[in-house]
């Protein structure tokens, strides 16, 4: 192959200087070739960002490159003083990183940051580097210009500073760009917006691209090439299609099948057990072994080799491809009642009409309230008991609001909260507090919901204290042990604290901690998007078995539209602080009636490289709740926006006994 | 049997050694709190100082038990006789520093006196000339031929007696680590000296020693003649250094002992409540910051100073006096400073409020205060720490500047800011007096950079954001 452009022998990457060094990478060989788009694909830990800052010569402190060599074209970059490997990076090679809020300096202006990665690396464009740096937004796609040249990175979304990074890796163009998770960080339409102008962009320019991500849908969506990585080495690579037809390696069939979706539904979803092994020990055998359902003998005995495969593709590991023992992982299990209509029957649990959640925004001296953030403006629910409503929406829309709100943690500012017939938007203090053991919260980010200076034990008793459950400390400590061993985690858990645990096992503690004062309804706020695609499913199945052994409602506040397709039974999209539709999860999924659930769905990268929709790409990025435009709030975005859309906010239309949507399209209709 | 008196700062001292015990017994089974003392303990620079920081602290200690002595005559005649002059204990392990005076100015290890006088001679004339201190050198016969070979010789043995006691030391904690460890006495020391040991126990050694060579040559040197020299009443100013010790460490340690319940109460309940209650701690404190701290001071101190002279009857020493006058300095030091500390804690109270298990322990319905005593208090506490220790270097410095402005401790109280205030006076004579102010600052300096750099120890291993980088 004399077209490669970035050819990586052997590097070995070692993090710390101690008696025992982290791997982090630890002897990847890859090619990337002009003009192809390269994904790394692999869970957070596995090495992958440490393998693009080895590249880019950007380790940390404790970081050093131990062996190995890295060339882009002819020259070899380990071997670059500092002074002109400056030149290469920005010039030759740009990168863009995950959190474009805090890769600019909110201090100057975007015209002056992209100026400067200009005067460095394009010297031709003389002393005013205006032309090229307006040239560089037009190419990324920002309206206007002139204008955004002038402002400062606060006046811009987080999708348009994520474009203002391209445009600075652009500055020096580039023959190699790389990206690491460019799009984790924002949401879906925004991301099918950036991945759409990458691929354009690399069209364009012939320039080639390693882009890192967690996300198969995001690898579906634009890899030429994908190397799977694990626990430091890359155990997999292949052309796209084929990896996507017949993954090769014990772990990316994994991959494949613990990630959640429709036709899973009802089944319990394949799970990698045991964790990623540490790297700071030598191995003898598979790095894998421990978790594979495939193990062999050798596996443990024999570092597997690199065994290339026929089309370019080639795999680390015994099998070498063949049909393993194992390929579908879970035992279809269960029946599936629970896609069974069901609602006649039973009282709703939970009705929510009408909730109104605003913060008042206060200014001057006199700290005068100038206006209100309609974090929640009007949002009607209902669930019955042992079923899951799914609240789904981009970031920003007031999802996690409703939640909270639910639980009366901020109070509502308006409309009623019936939980079995009880207002409690009217209950206070006392009265309050002996029903906030029907409803308990389960957040997003494991970590940050345990107070790290207590003990296991004492966190999941807390509630118990607090609600008065069990007689004595005897009995509580029992109670606890018990639960840990129901939601998977050795009743000696209780003497340890938060920070031993691993993420998913942090979010078991958690959902022990909310079923500690046996609560009816869980609210369950993204628990499932700061966890890997393996650990995610572990959870989902424990969920889902907690449901049906109590027969528990979820309220599943997400942005991930297979988990909802795999988890919900019925499904509400919100925008802006309204539910714009409402309905049973087949309804909606299968045929979206609001122009923004529509956009949505299509903007979802999906795992299957010839399953890609039509994206409908929605232009701009969500308003401010401060100040949402007049009439209907999808308005100014939505592709099928009429004149009458600009007056009034739609009415709700009722179309079936589950649902509802509020567009003026199916107003006309009915 | 001596009458022991317990003054006021005295029980504050106490009940702040009794608090900092209890809770590192407290801290000792939680592995949080026990995990960022560990890494003080491994670090180098921070032992350092500690052992300096100790030295000082035991001198402070010894100076703060105070009691009556006896009087000669009444021992003598079996009865409890008590004087009415009050002295600590480190007054009675230094006496012959204590009651060697001089009649005015003499320069370190001097013999002689640093004025002229008229001096009657044996045969009956009169010379203007510099007179033999009654104490310093004395035993000289012909000082100015005797006087380097004695100092030299004191010097000597003050070195070989440091060394003896180092040794001492040295081997026999060895010894206990040794066996501790389950290491031979050889095997430990080449542990120690190579620094294999976790805690830099060669490091706390080495200090050590340079600690005991400094005391015994004081000691020695402070024995036979005036270390620091005397100043213009002829007390030794070696004395008043040591004496200041306390004073330094009262105003640096009560003043946070004071302030602390109020910012950290008043702190995290603004930040956690919010609303109204945070307006009135909010308005409280930016009105009390914005009062000039100084004349604070000085109209609290001119109160006191009333109130002392119309009920002069109700204390019985000038110890007395001078201690209350230092307790209310410490009060209304605490009272000015609390607001910085108070700040802070609200700025984070406000971020734990919002965190996921406060909010979590809301749903569950826990009571306000317990939420505020069990997930906000334990997680500001780094922060407190990390203020107490990086304030008190401040304190100390600021006593002696109050002092200096006359606003400080009371004028017949022994301390650095004193010190330094007398020196304005004598900087200004010709020939310059200048051990006065040298004493205060070698020993204040001291203390302050091994406080300083014991807090900035601290602080790294307490500040959770420098320990994830490192």
């Amino acid at each position: 192959m004399s077209d490669a452009l970035l050819r990586i022998k052997n590097l070995k990457t070692w993090l710390g200087n101690g008696e025992a060094p982290v791997c982090a990478v630890d002897g990847i060989d890859l090619e990337i070739h002009k003009g192809e788009t390269f994904v790394l694909l692999g869970e957070s830990g596995c090495g992958k960002s440490m393998t693009a800052l080895s590249i880019m010569r950007l380790l940390p402190p404790a970081g050093r490159i131990v062996a190995g060599s890295i060339f882009l074209g002819e020259t070899s970059l380990l071997d670059l003083p500092e002074n002109a490997m400056r030149r290469e990076r920005g010039g030759r090679m740009g990168m863009i990183f995950q959190e474009p809020m805090t890769s600019l300096n909110p201090v100057l202006t975007v015209g002056t940051q992209i100026a400067e990665a200009v005067l460095i690396h394009d010297p031709g464009q003389g002393r005013d580097p205006r032309g090229r740096v307006i040239e560089l937004l037009k190419a990324v796609g920002i309206p206007d210009p002139e204008q955004r040249y002038r402002e400062y990175p606060h006046q811009l979304s987080g999708g348009m500073k994520q474009r203002v990074m391209i445009a600075i890796a652009l500055a020096g163009r580039p023959e190699l760009l790389i990206a690491d998770e460019p799009t984790t960080a924002l949401d879906v339409t925004i991301q099918a917006q950036v991945l759409a102008l990458m691929k354009e962009l690399q069209q364009k320019t012939g320039m080639a691209v390693l882009l890192i991500t967690h996300d198969l849908g995001v690898v579906a969506e634009v890899a030429d090439r994908v190397a799977v990585m694990y626990a430091g080495q890359i155990v997999e690579v292949a052309p796209c299609e084929a990896f996507f037809r017949a993954p090769k390696h014990p772990y990316s069939r994994k991959l494949f099948q613990s990630i959640p979706g429709r036709e899973k539904r009802a089944r319990r979803l394949a799970v990698i057990r045991g964790t990623v092994p540490p790297l700071d020990r030598e191995f003898d055998g598979c790095r894998f072994a421990d978790r594979c359902d495939a193990v062999m003998d050798i596996c443990r005995r024999q570092v597997p080799g690199w065994t290339p495969l026929a089309g370019g593709q080639g795999v680390r590991c015994f099998l070498e491809g063949g049909a393993g023992p194992d390929s579908t992982g879970s035992p279809p299990e269960a029946a599936a009642e629970k896609t069974g209509g069901r609602q006649g029957g039973h009282p709703p649990l939970l009705e929510v009409e009408n909730l109104k959640v605003h913060f008042p925004i206060h200014k001057g001296v006199f700290r005068r309230v100038v206006g209100h953030v309609r974090a929640v403006d009007g949002v009607s629910l209902g669930i019955s008991a042992g079923r899951t409503l799914a609240v789904v929406g981009e970031s920003g829309c007031g999802k996690t609001t409703v939640g909270k709100a639910i639980l009366q943690l901020p109070r509502p500012t308006a409309g009623s909260v019936r939980f079995e017939g009880d207002e409690l938007t009217r209950l206070s203090g006392e009265a309050l507090r002996r029903r906030r053991s029907d409803f308990q919260i389960i957040f997003q980010d494991p970590m940050a919901s345990m107070n790290p200076r207590m003990l296991v034990g004492d966190i999941v008793e807390e509630g118990m204290l607090a609600q008065g459950i069990g007689a004595d400390a005897r009995q509580r400590r029992a109670r606890v042990g018990e639960l840990l061993e129901q939601v998977g985690l050795p009743a000696g858990a209780a003497g340890r604290y938060p920070h031993e645990f691993s993420g998913g096992q942090r979010q078991r503690i958690c959902v022990a901690r909310a079923l500690a004062v046996q609560p009816k309804l869980i609210i369950c706020d993204e628990p499932t998007s700061a966890l890997d695609v393996s650990v995610q499913a572990q959870i989902l199945n424990l969920l889902q078995e907690l449901q049906q052994a109590y027969g528990l409602s979820y309220l599943f506040i997400t942005h991930d539209i297979s988990v909802v397709a795999y988890l919900a039974h019925e499904v509400a999209v919100m925008y802006l602080g309204r539910v714009v539709e409402r309905g049973t999860v087949t309804e909606v999924l299968e045929h979206p009636l609001h122009p923004y659930t529509q956009a949505l769905l299509s903007a979802v990268p999906v795992a299957e490289p010839g399953g890609r929709r039509q994206v409908i790409r929605l232009e701009g990025d969500m308003p401010s709740p401060s100040n949402p435009p007049a009439g209907c709030h999808f308005h100014p975005r939505c592709p099928q926006a009429m004149d009458k859309c600009q007056k009034a906010y739609p009415e709700a239309v009722r179309l079936s006994e589950t649902r509802t949507v509020s567009c003026v399209l199916l107003d006309q209709d009915s | 049997m001596p009458d022991l008196v317990i003054l006021w700062t005295d029980f504050f001292i106490f009940l702040l050694i009794a608090l900092v015990l209890s809770f590192g017994f407290f801290a000792a089974g939680k592995e949080h709190l026990r995990a960022p003392w560990r890494r003080v303990a491994r670090s180098r620079i921070g032992m350092g100082a500690l052992v300096i920081l100790g030295a000082y602290v035991l001198i402070g200690v010894l100076d703060s038990v105070h009691y009556h002595p006896t009087l000669p005559e009444a021992e003598r005649s079996g009865s409890a006789m008590h004087s009415n002059e009050v002295l600590s204990l480190l007054d009675y392990l230094v006496t012959p520093l204590r009651e060697r005076q001089e009649k005015t100015y003499s320069a370190p290890l001097a013999t002689h006196l640093y004025t002229k006088e008229n001096i009657e001679l044996p045969d009956g004339r009169m010379v203007r000339d510099f007179p033999r201190l009654i104490h310093g050198g004395a035993h000289l016969q012909d000082p100015e031929r005797d006087w380097a070979a004695d100092v030299a010789k004191t010097i000597a043995t003050a070195v070989v007696e440091a060394l003896v006691v180092w040794l001492l030391i040295a081997g026999g904690l060895t010894g206990w680590l040794g066996r501790r460890s389950g290491h031979t006495f050889t095997e430990q020391r080449r542990r120690i000296m190579s620094g294999a040991t976790e805690v830099p126990w060669s490091v706390m050694l080495t200090v050590l020693g340079v600690l005991l060579l400094a005391a015994f040559v004081a000691g020695n040197l402070g024995v036979k003649y005036h270390l620091f020299g005397t100043d213009k009443v002829g007390e030794d100013v070696f004395y008043q250094a040591l004496k200041s010790i306390r004073t330094g460490l009262v105003i640096g340690t009560l003043t946070t002992l004071v302030m602390l319940p109020a910012a950290i109460m008043m702190g995290v309940m603004a930040g956690y409540f919010r609303g109204w209650v945070d307006d009135v701690i909010q308005y409280l404190y930016t009105t009390l910051n914005s009062i000039p701290g100084v004349l604070l001071i000085a109209a609290a101190i001119l109160l006191l100073h009333v109130y002392m002279n119309k009920h002069a009857d109700e204390f019985s020493s000038l110890v007395e006096r001078a201690d209350l006058r230092l307790l209310f300095l410490c009060i209304i030091l605490g009272v000015t400073s609390w607001t910085g500390l108070c700040r802070l804690l609200r700025g984070e109270a406000l971020k734990l409020r919002e965190l996921d298990y406060v909010q979590a322990a809301q749903a569950f319905g826990v009571r306000n205060f317990k939420i505020i005593g069990r997930h906000i208090i334990p997680n500001v506490l780094h922060i407190v720490m990390i203020s107490v220790v990086l304030d008190f270097s401040g304190l100390v410095l600021a006593e002696a500047v109050l002092s200096y402005v006359n606003i400080g401790v009371d004028p017949t109280m022994d301390s650095w800011g004193n010190m330094i205030n007398s020196a304005r006076l004598e900087m200004a004579r010709e020939p310059v007096v200048w051990w006065s102010l040298a004493a205060a600052l070698v020993f204040m300096f001291t203390l302050v950079l091994a406080a300083n750099l014991f807090s900035d120890v601290v602080r790294d291993a307490f500040d959770p954001r420098l320990r994830s980088g490192g």
